[in-house]
């Protein structure tokens, strides 16, 4: 399912057998309302060789849970309130194990574009060398740009399916009123849209608002 | 002057009012300018879409504004403040439980905050004794009023912040279900959340932001000093048109209209909207009420002009609290961000005189005036903290 969902600009992270080996020991924290989003994440970090990724649906008690984790690196999708939790970690150091910071450092603009682009954001401990994580930024900003086409899809197929009903019963309304039949219905119904250089959905509708106002 | 939509981003809140009356009721289209208002739900997404030029300005904290320009806790993106959107509109609000607890230990009227900054003390002192857990107080962003104020409050009764109780970053909209299911016991937010725990019994406003000190920059327009060197015209039309819109906030015969644009912006009832702007709250379910004139202010160059006072007082509390080491320089730098200059040339005229507001700019209800020698007032303040240990400076 996973290797469906990889766009061209889909990387691969630990690309030499020895980062795969180094990287496979970072704790990673997914802090996703999405469970489908987080679930994509998920399996793009550990087919990539992540093995310790935990993933945080709600987010009671966020900081507590966070801490008895313990993560390298925390992943966070930009439409949830929470984020501003997180960056009350910078401030309180003394109560975390460890600092946490964010990611992208002042030379990075292009890397934390495509990423509040994408819709995510990502915190890292401090100290961890940049190309151990520019490899799971990466790989979040295209999952999530996969999971937005996806949720496009899904939405435009919807919106097909209305579509698809509606002209349906615009069909119903003039195989009744004009005795016609199905096909004689549609064509109808097409010859107008071009003739008034509309959509056949929205001829199709007028046909329905007619038909409920001369009921 | 470009006629680009401007693409502004904002949390639900009343004092984005200024930007919802231009961006609503004509005032931006009349300077010429089309605007766009982002809906966001979290400060770091308003200070990270500005940063990076997805937004051309933004409703902001006005503590982030200067952090940001310092580079304190994040990327360092200089911030300029050509507005100020709103002052002061905090409270302070309590569990029924805590509520009771407090007037118990109080010597006096809590809704006095020495008093209740007092009674809080004895309270952390008992639950102490006894091995109850600390209190939890929830705040909205490390750099902001609430944590601040939150802060200032309970040090004047002699109650460390740090070391005492423990403060929470919420979500405003996450507030009072963490103060139902007590994961916190008190908290300082903006308007509506406080009437919103109120109206469901679940707290008690104890003190308005006001109270504990008369005039503080809550929100101020921030654009990025880059972006407002290359549009100037830009900047100097907006700001006319937010001043415009302030004024026609701040006259009451509008109120209905102004609560009527928020609510469609805020999803939120334009009756409680309208209660906020009157400074009138219930502070109980029973029925009490207190008003402040000063509760809420949103509109008049006396609130919109910006007054570096107030950034170097911002800065003072984060030096105080250990976010960022103590200088003159930086000091110097906080001031900067906030720019009555840009503001005078705009509205080409010289602001008003100041209307009666407190004699040091911010009038705090305890410790020293308010100087610009932020060192000596800081020092003040730490040498009140006697038998305690230094704070340590975070990172």
């Amino acid at each position: 399912m996973a290797g469906s969902l990889k766009g061209p600009d889909s990387s691969q992270p630990g690309s030499s057998p020895a980062g795969e080996l180094r990287d496979s020991s970072l704790k990673i924290v997914i802090v996703d309302e999405s469970p489908i989003r987080a679930a994509i994440l998920e399996d793009g970090l550990r087919e990539a060789g992540f093995m310790h990724v935990e993933k945080l649906g709600d987010t009671h008690n966020l900081l507590k849970r966070i801490y008895a984790i313990d993560p390298d690196v925390i992943l966070i999708d930009l439409e949830n309130p929470s984020r501003d939790v997180l960056e009350h970690m910078f401030q309180m150091s003394r109560a975390v194990k460890r600092p946490v910071a964010m990611f992208v450092d002042q030379s990075d603009s292009a890397s934390i574009q495509a990423a509040v682009d994408a819709g995510v954001s990502a915190y890292i401990v401090g100290g961890l060398k940049k190309e151990r994580v520019t490899n799971i930024l990466d790989l979040c900003i295209s999952r999530f740009n996969a999971f937005a086409r996806l949720q496009g899809e899904l939405d435009r197929a919807k919106g097909a399916l209305e579509e698809r009903k509606v002209i349906d019963r615009a069909k119903g309304v003039l195989m009744r009123a004009k005795n016609y039949s199905e096909e004689e219905a549609y064509a109808l119904l097409r010859k107008t849209a071009m003739n008034e250089n509309k959509k056949i959905i929205e001829i199709a509708q007028s046909v329905l608002t007619a038909a409920e106002l001369f009921k | 002057m470009s006629v680009e939509t401007l693409r502004i981003g904002f949390i639900p809140l009343v004092d984005a009012a200024p930007l919802v009356v231009a961006a609503d009721c004509g005032f931006a289209a009349d300077e010429g300018l089309s605007v766009e208002l982002v809906r966001e739900v979290s400060w770091s997404n308003v200070r990270d879409k500005l940063n990076i030029g997805l937004f051309d300005a933004a409703h902001l904290l006005s503590p982030v504004a200067i952090a940001s320009s310092l580079g304190i806790g994040h990327v360092r993106v200089p911030l300029i403040a050509p507005f100020n959107l709103g002052l002061n509109g905090n409270a302070i609000t309590v569990s029924p439980r805590l509520h009771d607890e407090l007037t118990a230990a109080g010597d006096g009227d809590i809704a006095d905050p020495l008093a209740s900054a007092r009674a809080l003390a004895r309270v952390v002192a008992e639950r102490k004794a006894r091995g109850d857990d600390a209190l939890n107080f929830g705040m909205t962003f490390p750099f902001s009023n609430h944590n601040y104020q939150l802060r200032f409050w309970m040090a004047a009764g002699g109650v460390d912040p740090d070391e005492d109780v423990r403060m929470v970053v919420l979500p405003p909209p996450y507030m009072v279900d963490s103060l139902t299911n007590g994961q916190v016991d008190a908290f300082c937010v903006g308007a509506p959340w406080n009437s919103v725990a109120v109206e469901s019994g679940v707290g008690r406003i104890l003190h308005f932001g006001c109270v504990i000190a008369a005039r503080m920059s809550e929100k101020v327009l921030a654009v990025r000093e880059q972006w407002a060197g290359a549009h100037p015209d830009v900047v100097a039309a907006l700001i006319r048109a937010l001043a415009r819109a302030g004024t026609f906030i701040a006259e009451a015969a509008n109120r209905t209209t102004v609560a009527a644009a928020l609510s469609r912006r805020l999803d939120v009832p334009a009756e409680l909207i309208a209660r906020t702007l009157s400074g009138e709250l219930k502070l109980s379910r029973d029925g009490k009420t207190r008003g402040d004139s000063r509760y809420i202010l949103l509109g008049g160059d006396s609130t919109n002009r910006p007054d570096p006072v107030q950034a170097a007082w911002l800065y003072a509390q984060m030096a105080r609290w250990g976010q960022t080491p103590l200088s003159d320089e930086l000091c110097a730098a906080a001031q900067a961000v906030f720019r009555p200059d840009l503001y005078d040339l705009a509205l080409r005229r010289a602001p008003a005189p100041h209307d009666g507001g407190p004699r040091d700019g911010v009038g705090a209800f305890a410790g020293p005036d308010f100087t610009a020698d932020v060192g000596a007032y800081v020092a003040a303040w730490r040498a009140q903290r006697s038998g305690r240990p230094r704070l340590s400076l975070v990172r």
